[in-house]
This record gives C-alpha cells, structure tokens and sequence, in this order.
C-alpha cells in the first residue's frame, strides 16, 4: 500500500497538479498508510473511519490550478458545475465547503468523488485503490481549468468581465506552461515487427502525457497492424502502456476489445475509413475550450450541445463533432470517424482531439500539438489578447 | 410508501391460508429489500434443518423494481441452503419481480408444507392454490408454456423433485435462480410452481430526479466497453468474457488442474454468435439485455457456463456445451455445480468424458438414476465418498466458479468469505483485478484486497437489495444509485449510507452463518490452489497461492470486516450496526 501511495503522489508533482510537498495521501487495508506525517491527518483519520473507502487524498493544487479553483469556489454556493465531458460522465458536479473539518468534509464525500475547500485545497478518495484518489483529483483540477476559460470567453463577449476575474485571468495566463516548439521525435515506421507496435503506442502514450496534452488516465492511442488494432486499455494512463495493450482482432473473432479504450469502436472506424494507421486522442485544454464556445445565441439545442449539435462547426480546418463516450445512441463512435475523413484531426465537443497518422504516431503527435497550439492561439485571438 | 408496496405476503402450505403484512417504514429503511429483507426474515428461523416445514422459501423484491431505475428487474430469492448450510440466496432476473410489485407486494415469505404437489397463483392481492400432481416431473419449457399465460412464473424442474442438492428456480422459462440448491427447498415443501400478474404501478416519490440519475447511469454505461462495447456483454452476453479469462490463464480447466484451454478459441462468444446468430434479450426493466437467444429459441449460454462445460470438462464439441446448456435448464439444476461435479467425477474416475457422456451424465443427475444419483448431491459429497474430499473444487460444498483464484488473488479471498459458498458474485473482484472498473488492481497480489473485498461484498448486498443488476456496477456506482433510491422512495440517502445498510446486511449473514456452526475453518479454499501451479506461458506465471499471505489477507478480512480472529461475529460490532445478538441456539445472550 505504501508504495501505491508514494507512487501517486510523485505522480501528483511530476504531472503538476500540486507541489512537492503538498500532497497528502492515506492508503487503508487492515492498517492506515500516509505518505507523510501532518497534523492534517487527525481530521482526515475521521474522515476515513466515516467512510467505507480505502484512499483518501488531499492537497492544495499547484498553479495555475489553484488560483482558478479559489477563483470558481468563492463564486459558488454549493458546488461548481463544469460542462466538460470528465464531469458529466464521471464526476457530475464539485461540491465546495468552507471548512476544513471532518464532519463537513464527510458530509460532501458520502455523496460525490470530491470536495473543494478554498483556501485549503482539494479532497478525493477511492474504494479500491489510490489511483481513483489521483484521478479524481486530476479531473476536479482539469474540469475547473475548462470552466474557468470558457467562462472567461463568455463574458469578454458579453462584456461582463469582473475586475477580480480580469486579476485572476491574468496571473492565470502568466502562469501556463507554454507547449514545446517542436514535436518529439518518436519511433519511426514502417513497424515490422509487433513489438515495435507495442513499444511505439507506449512511447506515443507518455509524450502525450509529459506534454500535458491528456490528464490523468484519460486519452488512447491504437495502431492498426496485421488486420488488428492495437489500442491502449480502458483506464489505463498513458504515460505506462506497457502491459496495459490489447490486440483486438479487426475480424470479430474474439472479444478482448471489452477490456480495451472505451472508443475502441471509434478508433476502428477511423483507422477503416481514412486508411490511416495510428489513432491518438488526448484531452489538450485549449481545444476542448474552443470547441465549447459557440456563438449561436438563439439555438434550440443549448444545453445539449455535446450529444445534439445539428451544426458543421469548425476551428479553421478541425471539425468539431457531438458524441458522447463509448457507444450509446450520441455515442461519439457515430460522429468521429465520418468527420475524419480528409482531415488531420477532429475535436469532439467538451471532450478532446483526436488525431491520425499514416506509419507511425509522429504524424499523429506532430498534429496533436499544432492543432492545440492553434486552438490556444484562436482562444487569445478570441478573447482579445 | 413511494418504491415499496408496503405489503408483504405471508402464505403457510401446511394450512393452505395468507395473511397480508404491512411492516413499518423503519424495517424498511433497516433493510431496504431483496436480500436485505429477506435476511431480515429468515433469520429467526435460520438454525432450523432446510427441509423442516417451518422454513420460509423468500421471493423479494426491493424498492426500485418496477420503476424506471436501469436494471430495476431483478430480485432476491432467499432459505437455507440444502448444498451449503449456509444461508442461500440467488438474486434472479426475468419477469417476477416486476409482477409481483405491479401485484401490490414487496416480497413473499413461504412456509409449512403441502400434502401434495401444488402451485401458487397470484392476481395482484387474489391468491390461489392449485393442484399440480399432473405436472410432477415436468420439465421446465413444457411447465413454462402450460403457465405463461399465468403471468411470471417461477418453477422448479425434475432434478429438485428427485433430490438434487443444486437444483435451481427457473423464472420465465429460462432466468435461473443458480446457486445453493434453493430449488429444493421449494420441492421439501411440494411447489412445484408460483405464478404472479399484476396491474398496479409502482409510487415513485421524483420522477424527474429519477430521471436525471437515470440518464447519469445511461452514460455511464455507453461508455463501458465491457457492457455497451461492440464486443461487450449487450452483443455476445455474459460469454464476452471468455477470451479474456483464457488469455489471462484462469480458465479451470480440467477440474482446476490446468487454467489455460487449447480449444478456447473455437468455443468463445464469437464461436456462438456465428453459429447461433442470436438475438438481445434480458431482465424486464433493463437495456443492456445480456441474454442470448439463438435462432429456434436455443439459449445460447452464460459465460460460467460456457467456460465450465468446454475447458472444465476439456470438451472441444460446442454443441455439447448448448446442449448440456439447456439440459441443465431443462431439468433445473445448477450449471456451474453440475459441471463441477462431472469433472471431479471425472478426475476420480481418471476417465475424460466424451460429449455422449457429459449429456448421459446430466440426464441421470436431474432423473436421480444410476450413478446421478450420488452426483446430484454435489462434488463434496461425492468426492468424500470416494476418500478424496480435496478433487471437490468447492467452498463450504458449493462447487467453484469459472475463474482460477490463482489467477485473481481478490477472487481468492472473495471465495472463501463468501457467505453462501464457492460464488464470484458476493464481492466480484473480477471488475478491478481483470476488467479495470474503477480502475486496475494487481491482480497477483494480496495486498490491499481485504478491505475492497469487503467494500464490495457491503455495495453487492446493497445492490441485491435495492435491487439492480450487479452488471451495471462495471459502469456505474452506488453514487449514482443513491440519488435513484432516494428519487424513487423520497427517503434521503447517499452512497455511503447505503453502504452501511450493506455492511449491516453481510454481517447478519455473518450471524446467521456462525449460528450453524461456520468459522473460519469454512472460510478456505481447497488444497488444490495451495500446492499446484496454473498453467504458466506468454509472459503470465500462474503460481500456486501463497498459503501464508492468503491466511494473512482473511485475517486483516476479519479484522476490517469487525469478526474475530476465527470469523466469528462479535456483540458489540453487531450491536453497533444496529443487529441482535443471539447465540448458536438462537436465544438473546446478555
Ligand atoms: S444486464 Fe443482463 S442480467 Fe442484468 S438486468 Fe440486464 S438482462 Fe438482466
Ligand atoms: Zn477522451
């Protein structure tokens, strides 16, 4: 247990979500485990003997998280309602509290993943094991990130824009770690041999990670080889594919595919349609932003804009399409692939981009990352910067 | 009452009269239904033998059933366990649930026992008792088609009429109530079937709160590859797993004595789908519909099923498994525990059985003829007979599951704190260690497992109460099903209360258990899993279990579970989760 819990908070750090130091993480199974001692830990041990979880995780978030979370928390009553794709799928909405007190604190977890405190931080649990805690809070910082600059975009239109929010905006903007000039250069194909096609999806995987273009265990990568797909599993993180990769046969005959990414049907649809052979999708926050921000004021589908959106939208040459995860009736696996088609990457409305490659995934990356520079651009363009 | 009725039924065989109960609003919220209430009702009566008259056979619904709620079709049927001794519950799809709410009642709590061979039939609260000594020794699918018309129908086949200690409840013709033997106990008491219809409609305190959780779950589980994947269990049923349990090297095979099958392939869901072409079909009231029906109406079988008549029984014929499949059904009896017990007959005998043997076999067990006899009453039985009581791969006599406990060490654990014996349902540690719902756990390790067993086995009681289908918990989670009760009933309640329900439920399991003697001397594995190794290959070891860390792991169980260090329960535990505290012989101890 202590090492799971070592193991998620240099995640924490290394992913930028908190500083060093600041996470504090307690993994439950007949003993308690902290990574570290704090007088913090009596309120949590409360918590925990509250509730039936195993991990329970809490720390301030780094910048520019934490100035975006104060910001959105002291504004809210209860709790905070993003409309990205991570919270209403997952997370639903993210509760605030004002103290930092087990009861208020229990109180808040019996019902959701999360609770915001302002001015100390974020808490998040799990049943089975540390990295749903990790998750959790990845997704809380990522979904409030979203929100934060979306609502920013609206208000410039609508010139409401507070004096508080313009401060915050900027040490915000001060504050972002720019992308990379230039693209890392990956694996190249053709891949002859399958463990090369195993290796280049892991290595595809963790540049989209280090690059901070997919959060926590969101994103997939697949590669087409052979007449199957390759395709990173179901909650699995990127940055360690390794062992976590399922060969899905393109012919139906077996079902390992219901442990594989969620958008397996996608991925395979793309790699049939465009005769492309490598698929990555990331969750890279300035295109998600972008594609949320609509300027149609009067439309009739407002509200369900993710699944319903009758209009051809675009960011210069990206579309931008309805879906949800998976394959439900809105499921995205019925409006990527046919976007795809004569395009170098799509972005899916509140949720993420996708991308294509021909032999090898530096193609895929190389657009990954120009099509989020471009969307980071477009936004300052937009908001007047 | 919003979700619940407020009724529950009371019906005595033995002076053919019913009475109609109101239980408070409080017994409710103790309990909240299916396994929850039905524990609640068999308790004072657990000590007594499974074929004593007085021992109640339960039908129970929980406060969803019938209602919008995804999944809300499922139900619990609870007794003894004529296979276990433990107590023995199923929880069971089809129709009846459904019926028996729209009927006005929550549950059914049958006792004493008639003279002859009757069946009970339900019009909302008009209740009949009819002879049925022209159906004795009917099979399922004929009983099936003479009382449809009837509404739900629950039924037992031969095998329970000729004493099989794993025969089944089959609902609707085809949804068995599997596990622990609860068929004969309905045959102790001479019903042969129970018929219900109803007209009525569910109270629902939210509707439009309702729902949004229900539409919360809908996305959850679009975006569940094992359920709504092209390849999930919608499409190809529960068998969707079978490639994945044969690539991981825990699929039984051969009694346990390998975990890895060399004809895998050929037999798996895509195998069935080709041949079968099946149709999506399922609980009422659910829409992932993980049941397969093949052209002709064959029942394309379950994933437990499929793997134990091919790998368990080294049978290469998929025929033979559809086959076998629906002979089990037919005659209604257990499929996993009729498997189990072909193997271990097979590995005492030390003779493979051929296609013509495996349906030979079965024929005899569910007629209680020639060697079905002494097999009917299971692998344990069997196997002591013949000195060598270790070749039965079972937990407290009820035969195991198709996934190799060396291959999952959660599942390791989960089978033997398992209140009803051998099950893979009580915890299912399967969604972490192998489908990563939530997320991943290492699935070669102890560490860790013995509080998430027991996290899962408090969220299943909850689920089996409340009821919904465990399915949906690969996607969704009691968060989401906490706003769909509390929507439903009106009573407020969040995840975590709910688990605390769960985890009062488990223990009074616990309780009752110990009343009949159960320690920790029960909660073990066989031997087998201790000294053998699995069949190792492609990267994957699977080694025997380590008997040390397994010992360890059910001891930090017991620990976190509030048992002592021999699995016993304790006062002040069971006091603090609001439960009474008898001794073995059922009186109040001070
Ligand atoms: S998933 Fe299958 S077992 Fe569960 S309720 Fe639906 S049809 Fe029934
Ligand atoms: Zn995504």
């Amino acid at each position: 247990m202590k090492q799971l819990v070592d193991k998620y908070v240099n995640k924490l750090v290394s992913a930028g979500l908190a500083e060093e130091g600041a996470p504090l993480l307690g993994g439950l199974d007949a003993e308690l485990v902290w990574n570290r001692s704090d007088p913090a830990c009596n309120e949590l041990e409360e918590v925990f003997g509250a509730l039936n979880i195993n991990s329970l995780l809490f720390s301030k978030p780094a910048e520019p998280y934490l100035s975006i979370i104060e910001y959105l928390a002291k504004g809210a009553d209860k709790a905070i309602h993003p409309n990205d794709s991570e919270t209403r799928t997952f997370m639903h909405d993210l509760p605030v509290i004002r103290d930092f007190k087990s009861r208020q604190i229990t109180g808040a977890l019996k019902e959701r993943k999360s609770v915001i405190i302002p001015g100390y931080g974020i808490v998040t649990w799990g049943t089975v094991s540390p990295e749903q805690a990790f998750i959790f809070y990845s997704s809380v910082c990522f979904a409030c990130f979203v929100k934060f600059f979306s609502d920013y975009l609206t208000e410039v239109r609508n010139g409401t824009v507070s004096k508080e929010q313009a401060r915050v905006f900027e040490r915000v903007v001060r504050q972002l770690t720019p992308l990379p000039e230039e693209p890392p250069v990956l694996m190249h194909g053709r891949f002859r041999l399958e463990e090369d096609v195993y290796r280049a999806i892991s290595e595809a995987g963790r540049a989209t990670v280090k690059h901070h273009l997919v959060d926590s265990f969101f994103g997939n990568v697949s590669f087409r080889y052979n007449n199957t797909l390759y395709i990173s599993q179901t909650t699995s993180s990127l940055d360690e594919l390794e062992g976590c990769i399922d060969p899905c046969p393109l012919d139906d005959s077996s079902c390992t595919s219901i442990t594989a990414s969620s958008e397996f049907t996608a991925h395979r649809e793309v790699v049939l349609r465009t005769g492309m052979n490598a698929v990555l999708h990331g969750h890279p926050k300035f295109s998600v932003i972008i594609s949320m921000d609509c300027e149609k004021e009067d439309c009739k589908f407002r509200g369900q804009c993710h699944t319903r959106c009758p209009e051809e939208r675009f960011v210069k040459d990206i579309p931008i399409v309805p879906g949800e995860v998976g394959t439900g009736p809105y499921g995205l696996c019925h409006t990527l692939p046919p976007a795809m088609e004569g395009h170098r990457g799509v972005i899916v409305y509140g949720h993420g981009l996708f991308t294509v490659g021909q032999s090898d995934f530096n193609e895929a990356f190389t657009n990954l990352l120009n099509i989020e520079r471009m969307c980071s651009d477009e936004y300052f363009h937009r908001v007047g910067v | 009452m919003n979700g619940w009725s407020g009724t529950i039924l009371h019906i005595d065989l033995t002076n053919k009269t019913h009475r109609f109960e109101q239980p408070d609003s409080e017994t409710y919220e103790t309990w909240i239904g299916g396994k929850g209430l039905a524990g609640y009702y068999l308790h004072p009566h657990i000590t007594r033998s499974w074929d004593d008259p007085e021992m109640p056979v339960i039908f129970m619904d929980g406060p969803l059933v019938g209602t919008a709620s995804p999944t809300s079709g499922r139900m619990c049927i609870m007794s003894r366990s004529p296979l276990t001794g433990t107590v023995g519950d199923c929880s069971v799809g089809g129709s009846l649930g459904t019926e028996l709410k729209k009927a006005g009642l929550d549950g059914i709590v049958i006792t004493g026992k008639s003279d002859q061979l009757i069946g009970i039939e339900i019009i909302d609260k008009s209740i009949t008792i009819r002879d049925a000594s022209t159906f004795s020794g009917m099979g399922i699918s004929l009983l099936y088609e003479r009382q449809r018309g009837n509404g739900a129908v629950a039924m037992i086949g031969p095998a329970a009429e000729n004493g099989v200690l794993f025969s089944s409840i089959v609902v609707d013709g085809s949804f068995a109530a599997g596990r622990n033997g609860i068929g004969l106990v309905l045959a102790s008491k001479n019903l042969k079937y129970l018929t219900v219809k109803g007209t009525g409609r569910v109270a629902v305190h939210d509707n439009i709160g309702l729902k949004q959780a229900r539409e919360d779950i809908f996305r959850q589980v679009a975006a569940t590859p094992v359920l709504m994947g092209e390849h999930g269990i919608a499409y190809y049923g529960t068998g969707a797993l079978y490639d994945l349990m044969d690539s991981r090297r825990m699929m039984p095979t051969a009694n346990f004595r390998m975990t890895k099958f060399k004809s895998a392939h050929r037999m798996n869901a895509s195998a069935l789908n080709k041949k079968y072409s099946p149709k999506r079909a399922g609980c009422k009231g659910c829409h992932i519909l993980c049941k397969k029906v093949g052209k002709g109406g064959t029942h394309i079988p379950e994933f437990e099923t499929m793997s134990h008549f091919s790998a368990l029984l080294e049978n290469e014929d998929i025929e033979i498994m559809v086959r076998a499949n629906a002979l089990c059904n037919e005659m209604g009896m257990d499929t996993i525990s009729a498997s189990s017990t072909l193997a271990c007959y097979s590995e005492i005998t030390g003779k493979k059985l051929t296609g013509k043997q495996i349906i030979s076999l079965l024929l005899d067990i569910g007629r209680g003829q020639g060697r079905g006899k002494e097999l009917g009453q299971g692998s344990y039985r069997y196997a002591a007979s013949k000195g060598q009581p270790e070749l039965s791969i079972s937990v407290k006599k009820q035969e195991l599951p198709a996934y190799d406990p060396r291959g999952a060490y959660g599942m390791a654990l989960a089978y033997a704190t398992s209140t009803r014996g051998g099950c893979h349902l009580r915890a299912y540690p399967i969604s972490h260690e192998i489908l990563r719902k939530p997320v991943a756990t290492d699935r070669f390790s102890f560490a860790g497992k013995a509080r998430i067993i027991k996290i899962e086995e408090d969220q299943n009681a909850v689920v089996d109460s409340l009821t919904a289908c465990k399915f949906v918990f690969f996607a969704s989670s009691l968060e989401e099903y906490a706003r769909v009760f509390t929507a439903v009933t009106g009573v407020h309640s969040t995840a975590q209360d709910l688990l605390k329900i769960g985890e009062r439920i488990y223990y009074n399991e616990r309780i009752m258990n110990a009343r009949n003697g159960f320690s920790s001397k029960e909660d073990d594995l066989p031997p087998r899993f201790f000294k053998e190794a699995g069949s190792s290959g492609s990267n994957i070891k699977i080694k025997p279990l380590n008997r040390k860390e397994f010992l360890k792991a059910r001891a930090n169980y017991y620990k976190i579970r509030g048992l002592d260090e021999n699995g016993m329960p304790i006062k002040e535990k069971a006091s603090l989760l609001g439960l009474k505290w008898e001794n073995h012989k059922g009186s109040e101890l001070q």
